[in-house]
C-alpha cells in the first residue's frame, strides 16, 4: 500500500470513527445514569434523519434552521421515550427495563415504515459540508473535517456539564446511588429526563452528520449504526463519555483498515465490529477507560 | 420412574415430529375448485429492496385492472411482503401458499428473496413466475418456479461485451454485493467474459466486496483506485450503487461505473443526482422501444395510472401476471398443477416487454436493453440480442 493510499484510508477511517464516537456518546451518557443499555437509541438517531429530512425537503428549511429544529424535536422524543417507557418501570428489575427498550426499538422502527413509508428517501445535499478537498492526491470531503471537530467540541461540552456544574453533580451523584441522590434532595426524575434529552439530542446531531455523508434515509438506517455505536462504547468502557469518543474512533479506524489492508475480507466487515465486541469482553469487560467499581447490593 | 417418562415424553415428541414431517411432504391438497382465482403477489415492500418491489406490485396491479377475470371468475391479488430478507421471503411464501391458498404467485424481485422460497412453491407444488430475478440457480432444478426475464450469464456477457468493445477496458475492477445471490452471481459471469474477451487472466485487477445496507464504501473505492482500473463493475441493490456511484467521484474517481438492471428505480436517480449521470446499465426494457402491441396497451394504460415512465421491471411483472392468466385460459382450470403445465409450454406469448417462450430451464429467452443515465433519467441506449453473443 503506497503512502496516498494509506492517508486517504486514514482520512476515510478518521471520518467514519468520528461519527461512531459522536452517536456512542448518546449511548454511554445513558448508561453512565441509568445503568440502562438504551437500544433505542439507533431508533432516535433513524427519527432524527427523518425530522431533518422534512424540515428541509416538506417545508422548505434552510438546511441549518432544519438540523436545529430535528435535534431538539429528537431530545424531546428522548424525553418522551424515558417518561413512557422507562419511567414506568423505574423501581423494576434491570432486564424489563431492557425488553421495554428492544420494545420501543421496534416501536420506532415500524411506526416509520408505516409513516414515512418503506422506500429509502434521499437526503438533501449540503454543498457546504460535501465539497472535496484534494491535499495530496487525498480525496477529503469538508464533512471529515468538520465531524471530527463537532464531537471533539461536544466531548468537552459535556466534559464540563457533567464535571463542573451543579446538573452534572447530581448526574454523577443519581448514578452512584439513586436513592441517596433522592434523599440529598435532587429531583432524579428531572436529572433522568435531563439526560435522556442530552443523549437523543447528541443522536440527533450524529444523524445529521450521517446523512450528510450518506445521503439516504430509511426506517431501518439506525439499526446498524445503533449497534456499531454500542460496540464502540463497550470498547471505550460503557458509562465513560472520554472512553466512547476513544471507542468510535478505534472501531472507525480497525474496520477502514481492514478493508484497506486486508480486501478480500471486506466482506466480514461488519463481522469484525462484533468479534471485536467479544473480545474486549473476554479480556477487558471495563473496556479501555473503564474502571473497576465494586458492585453495590 | 423418572426415567421411563422422560422416555415416554421423548417417543411422543418424535413420533409427532415425525408424522408433522409426514404432512408437510404431501403439502400439496387436492384441488377445490373456488369462486375466486388467487394470485399472490410476492415481493420486498419494506427493506432495502423496497422500490424495487414496489415497482413490481405497481405492474401487478396495473395487469390485474386490465385483466381483471378469467374463466368467468374474478383473479384477486394477494400481497406477501418478503421485507427484503432471506428468512422472512420463506415464511411470506408459505403465508400464501397455506392461509390464502393462492393459484400462483408472482415474483420476487432479488433472486434471492425469489431463491427462499423455491423449496416452498415446490413441495405445495404451486408455480411460482418470477419477474426480474435473473440468477439462473432461481429455476434451475425447480419445476414450479418460472422467470418472464433472461438469466445473468446472459447479463454478464453483455456488460462484459460492452466493457470490452464500447468501452475499450483492459483493467476492470469488481465491487459485488457478498450477500446478494444476483450481484455475486453477475459479477462471476461477467468476470469469465471479460478474461475470455480480453485473452488476460489478470485483467480483473480488483474484487471487493460489501453487504447489503452498507453505507460506507470509501475503504473498498480506495482500494480499486489504487489499481487504477478502466471500468469498475458494480452490479447491486439501487441505493448501495448510487452511494457506491457518490462516493467514487468523490474520492476522485473518474472510470465509468456500470451495473445491471436492479439499478432502474428512481431512487438511484435521486440519491446519486448528479454523479450516475452517465452511467450504463444492462435491463430488460426500454419505454422508447416497444416491442409488441401489448406493449403499446401497457405503456398507455401505465403512463395514466401512474402519470411516470415505467420501469423495465414493472412491465415483467405485468407479464408474468398475463403468462399466469394465459397459462390458466389454456388450462381450462386453475388448479396449481394444471397453471404449472401450461406455463411450461407458453410459446411466442406477446407480453409487453417482448415476446416471451418458456425454455426447458423455466427461463425466457429475451434481447437485453442498454439503459444510461442522462439528464436525471434513464434512457435508452441500444438493444442486445441474444444470438449475437
Amino acid at each position: 500500500m503506497d503512502l496516498t493510499t494509506f492517508m486517504q484510508n486514514l482520512a476515510n477511517g478518521i471520518s467514519v470513527g468520528s461519527l461512531y464516537a459522536l452517536i456512542a456518546i448518546g449511548y454511554t451518557m445513558v448508561y453512565g445514569i441509568l445503568k440502562l443499555i438504551n437500544f433505542a437509541h439507533g431508533d432516535i438517531f433513524m427519527m432524527a434523519a427523518y425530522f431533518a429530512f422534512f424540515g428541509v425537503a416538506t417545508f422548505g428549511l434552510p438546511w441549518y434552521f432544519a438540523f436545529i429544529i430535528a435535534i431538539a424535536i429528537t431530545a424531546l422524543l428522548g424525553v418522551g421515550i424515558e417518561f413512557t417507557a422507562y419511567r414506568p418501570l423505574r423501581g423494576a428489575p434491570k432486564i424489563s427495563v431492557l425488553i421495554s427498550a428492544i420494545g420501543v426499538s421496534f416501536l420506532l422502527e415500524n411506526l416509520a415504515v408505516v409513516l414515512f413509508g418503506g422506500r429509502p428517501k434521499a437526503f438533501p445535499d449540503v454543498k457546504l459540508f460535501t465539497d472535496v478537498i484534494v491535499i495530496g492526491g487525498v480525496s477529503i470531503q469538508r464533512l471529515t473535517f468538520i465531524i471530527p471537530i463537532v464531537t471533539i467540541a461536544l466531548l468537552f461540552v459535556l466534559l464540563h456539564l457533567v464535571n463542573n456544574t451543579n446538573v452534572g453533580m447530581a448526574m454523577r451523584a443519581a448514578s452512584k446511588d439513586v436513592e441517596t441522590a433522592r434523599l440529598m434532595g435532587i429531583n432524579v426524575n428531572r436529572i433522568i429526563s435531563f439526560t435522556f434529552a442530552v443523549g437523543s439530542g447528541l443522536a440527533g446531531v450524529g444523524a445529521m452528520m450521517w446523512c450528510v455523508k450518506y445521503p439516504q434515509i430509511g426506517a431501518l438506517m439506525g439499526m446498524m449504526p445503533g449497534l456499531k455505536c454500542f460496540i464502540a462504547a463497550v470498547i471505550g468502557g460503557i458509562g465513560d463519555i472520554k472512553g466512547a469518543v476513544i471507542g468510535g474512533f478505534v472501531l472507525g479506524l480497525t474496520e477502514i483498515m481492514l478493508v484497506g489492508f486486508f480486501p478480500s475480507l471486506t466482506g466480514y466487515r461488519d463481522a469484525l465490529a462484533f468479534i471485536l465486541l467479544i473480545v474486549i469482553l473476554l479480556f477487558k469487560p471495563t473496556g479501555i477507560m473503564g474502571k473497576n467499581l465494586t458492585e453495590k447490593v | 420412574m423418572k426415567r421411563k417418562i422422560s422416555l415416554l415424553l421423548v417417543l411422543a415428541m418424535t413420533t409427532s415430529f415425525m408424522l408433522a414431517g409426514c404432512n408437510a411432504k404431501t403439502g400439496a391438497k387436492a384441488y377445490v375448485e373456488s369462486d375466486v382465482i388467487k394470485i399472490g403477489v410476492f415481493e420486498p415492500m419494506t427493506g432495502a429492496n423496497a422500490a424495487g418491489g414496489e415497482l413490481e406490485v405497481e405492474g401487478a396491479k396495473l395487469a390485474n385492472k386490465l385483466y381483471p377475470t378469467v374463466l368467468g371468475k374474478k383473479v384477486e391479488l394477494v400481497f406477501a411482503d418478503n421485507k427484503s430478507d432471506k428468512v422472512e421471503a420463506a415464511s411470506a411464501a408459505s403465508n400464501l401458499i397455506e392461509q390464502e391458498h393462492v393459484n400462483a404467485i408472482i415474483g420476487s424481485w432479488g433472486s434471492g428473496n425469489s431463491m427462499a422460497a423455491g423449496d416452498i412453491v415446490m413441495e405445495a407444488k404451486v408455480p411460482a413466475v418470477g419477474a426480474s430475478c435473473t440468477n439462473p440457480l432461481v429455476t434451475a432444478g425447480n419445476d414450479y418456479y418460472f422467470r418472464v426475464c433472461f438469466i445473468d450469464p446472459f447479463q454478464g456477457t453483455v456488460m462484459a461485451k460492452y466493457a470490452a468493445n464500447k468501452l475499450k477496458a483492459k483493467k476492470v475492477a469488481l465491487l459485488q454485493e457478498i450477500s446478494s445471490d444476483y450481484s455475486v452471481g453477475i459479477c462471476k459471469f461477467f468476470s469469465d467474459e471479460f478474461i475470455k474477451l480480453t485473452g488476460d487472466k489478470d485483467s480483473i485487477v480488483a474484487k471487493s466486496n460489501y453487504n447489503t445496507g452498507d453505507q460506507d464504501f470509501t475503504a473498498q473505492l480506495t482500494n480499486i483506485k489504487s489499481k487504477n482500473p478502466d471500468v469498475i463493475f458494480a452490479p447491486g441493490n439501487f441505493t448501495e450503487g448510487a452511494m457506491i456511484i457518490k462516493q467514487a467521484r468523490q474520492l476522485g474517481i473518474t472510470a465509468p461505473i456500470i451495473g445491471g438492471d436492479t439499478w432502474e428505480t428512481p431512487e438511484f436517480l435521486d440519491i446519486g443526482k448528479e454523479a450516475v449521470e452517465g452511467t450504463v446499465f444492462s435491463t430488460f426494457f426500454a419505454s422508447e422501444t416497444p416491442i409488441t402491441s401489448e406493449s403499446k396497451t401497457f405503456l398507455d394504460a401505465y403512463r395514466q395510472e401512474y402519470n411516470k415512465e415505467p420501469a423495465a421491471v414493472s412491465a415483467l411483472s405485468y407479464d408474468a401476471y398475463l403468462v399466469i392468466l394465459d397459462a390458466i385460459k389454456r388450462a381450462g382450470t386453475a388448479d396449481p398443477v394444471k397453471i404449472r403445465d401450461e406455463i411450461a409450454k407458453t410459446k411466442n406469448f406477446p407480453g409487453a416487454a417482448g415476446v416471451i417462450t418458456i425454455d426447458e430451464n423455466n427461463n425466457a429467452v429475451k434481447d437485453a436493453v442498454l439503459k444510461v443515465v442522462k439528464d436525471g433519467k434513464f434512457t435508452y441506449l441500444d438493444t442486445i440480442k441474444p444470438e449475437q453473443n
